[in-house]
């Protein structure tokens, strides 16, 4: 069944749910088994995976800073020439470990979605990240990164001041930082605007979040000069979180409730507070020398097995 | 007498090379008496341009050239030894067409891959030298490329010598989605390597450089060398103009526009670059990292 039916005949049930006596569980519990063999009989194909990332009400970085840390307490600029609302960043405690937080941020309302060019950062905005990235490492507090950015904004004064090269040096610093970095992608994940933020120790990736070489009508375009083939791009771009786990480009999944995110962000936040626990436990214990040999080891490895030597 | 058979077996190795080499050739392997620049529309006589390195010699623009010519041009002769070959990219995901696509461009350059790699000489200089073709594929970044470009790094570290890195490339290679993304990342972190071992990168840019090898080992090298004229850029200009919605100017992405913006550190003509190339070098040998 497909998302849009199972949607409509889950809010169906939802509804008789809620005309029901109080005294009578046991249809009740009938509904909730019904509601649950819908849930698991939909198959969601990729084109849904971008429309549950991309849905207006999905939470966004802000929602789950506040959730998982506390004292946030956001720094501004790149030191050079501006502060680009787009990369959200700032210090916070995480169950009292103070770490550096780096987020794309899209905004809620409208006006901050235009002013945040919809969490596209320009080159200042990866320099502030950099620049707080490399402050992170002076004091060896943790960085976590929150990746969900379409990419990174297409602009004349972005080409101007450097946006490949801002991008670029992203992967340059992070690739050898001496300190744990953890990312978590949390909807959207497009092109080198994405990746810039996610050279990191451990990778987690929403269920519903799609990451990708690029939007899938850009990639429609350019392949098939055709934008519209954005349906039939998700289904070649292999760019839902199991097809990134499989390649493994990301390290693990945020489960998601059927729905997405929106639905129970406390449940998400839940389980992501719980892994980034996990990994900052891990990655702390761990000699920062070998932390960084390994996280070079492990982007060494990605691409293994689409290469081969020919006789 | 030793050095008579020598010479004959080089002239047969010479033969057979070519009588191996397949058919349909490159584009800038002369077919034609005469070629026409792409920029003035001249009509050059095609000895001229190989004696000129492939610039038009009425409005100095570079005629695009292949990996092997670039290598001619700056390379000391006899020195260069490929390395990795034989390597080739695969299609895991059986992305439609990419498999045929992959061995017509194979048949149509003659090369395996969209890059070149290997170690040589420049003005007496080692060195290690990645040189991108545009003809393959638009010089796209595969998992292959990725590969090739980050073993040639690690190559140079190891043997610590610079390395040189000749870019030309459309982006990311489509067909390989995720994978070619994450090439950027890979060969970003060998050059940090590179570089922490005290060694010296030059990276060139070659018309074009564009999207994810300009955001990645194009804008790390020590030194920034482009060709003039290219076109350096992240995003596509069309991209560009539908998302500000204005027109862009005639010089916008072009080297001399990057340069001016204070992103490239020279702009060298095409004649000059070998003897560039070995001053740069020149000026940093004798000071590897021990």
């Amino acid at each position: 069944m497909n998302l849009k039916e199972a949607q409509k005949q889950i809010s169906e049930i939802k509804a008789r749910q809620m005309a029901l006596d109080e005294k009578d569980i046991d249809t009740w519990h009938q509904y909730q088994k019904q509601i649950r063999k819908l849930e698991q009989e939909t198959i969601l194909t990729p084109w849904d995976h971008v429309e549950l990332a991309r849905r207006p009400d999905r939470p966004k970085a802000q929602d789950y800073i506040e959730l998982l840390f506390d004292d946030f307490m956001e720094l501004h600029g790149d030191r050079r020439s501006l502060d680009d609302p787009a990369m959200l960043a700032g210090i916070a405690r995480f169950h009292g470990i103070p770490v550096t937080i780096l987020a794309q941020s899209k905004g809620k309302t409208v006006e901050e979605n235009l002013r945040q060019h919809f969490g596209m950062p320009q080159p200042e905005g990866y320099r502030k990240a950099l620049r707080l990235a490399k402050q992170a490492e002076k004091f060896h507090r943790p960085v976590i990164t929150f990746v969900d950015t379409p990419g990174a904004y297409p602009g004349k004064e972005a080409e101007e001041k450097g946006q490949a090269q801002a991008i670029a040096e992203c992967l340059y610093t992070f690739s050898s930082i001496q300190t744990p970095v953890i990312c978590f992608v949390l909807s959207e994940g497009g092109s080198g605007g994405a990746l810039a933020l996610s050279v990191a120790d451990k990778i987690f990736m929403l269920e519903y979040a799609v990451y990708s070489v690029l939007s899938p009508e850009g990639f429609a375009s350019i392949l098939w000069k055709d934008g519209s083939r954005v349906k039939e791009a998700c289904d070649v771009m292999k760019m839902t979180s199991a097809d990134l786990l499989e390649r493994k480009v990301i390290d693990a999944i945020v489960p998601e409730p059927f729905g997405g995110a929106a639905t129970d962000i406390h449940a998400v936040a839940e389980k992501m507070d719980q892994m980034l626990r996990q990994a900052l436990e891990e990655t702390l214990h761990t000699k920062v020398r070998t932390l960084v040999d390994e996280r070079y080891e492990k982007f060494r490895r990605l691409g293994d097995g689409a290469w081969k030597m020919s006789k | 007498m030793d050095s008579l058979f020598k010479e004959r077996k080089k002239r047969l190795d010479i033969f057979h090379q070519w009588r191996k080499k397949p058919q349909p050739k490159a584009k800038e392997i002369p077919d034609h008496v005469f070629m026409t620049c792409s920029h003035c529309h001249a009509s050059i006589a095609t000895m001229d341009l190989i004696q000129d390195q492939y610039v038009c010699p009425v409005c100095h623009h570079p005629f695009k050239i292949s990996a092997r010519e670039r290598i001619r041009q700056v390379v000391d002769e006899n020195t260069f030894k490929e390395t990795e070959a034989k390597m080739i990219s695969i299609d895991p995901d059986h992305f439609p067409g990419y498999q045929e696509k992959l061995e017509r461009m194979q048949h149509q350059t003659g090369m395996r891959e969209a890059v070149i790699t290997g170690v040589g000489k420049i003005q007496g200089h080692p060195c290690v030298l990645a040189v991108m073709d545009s003809n393959f594929f638009m010089g796209s970044m595969s998992a292959a490329v990725g590969e090739k470009i980050t073993r040639a790094i690690e190559l140079a570290t190891k043997k610590k010598v610079p390395v040189i890195i000749f870019c030309t490339s459309g982006g990311a290679r489509m067909q390989e989605g995720i994978l070619s993304l994450v090439q950027m990342a890979k060969t970003s972190a060998a050059l940090k390597k590179h570089s922490d071992a005290g060694l010296l990168s030059i990276t060139v840019l070659t018309h074009p450089t564009t999207g994810g090898v300009s955001a990645s080992f194009a804008m790390l090298g020590d030194i920034i060398l482009s060709e003039p004229y290219a076109l350096v850029g992240f995003a596509g200009k069309r991209v560009i103009e539908d998302t500000i919605h204005e027109k862009l100017p005639e010089n916008f992405q072009t080297a001399e526009f990057v340069l001016e913006k204070g992103f490239i550190d020279r702009i060298v003509p095409r004649e000059k670059m070998k003897q560039e190339l070995g001053m740069l070098l020149g000026f940093h040998s004798g000071r590897s990292a021990s």
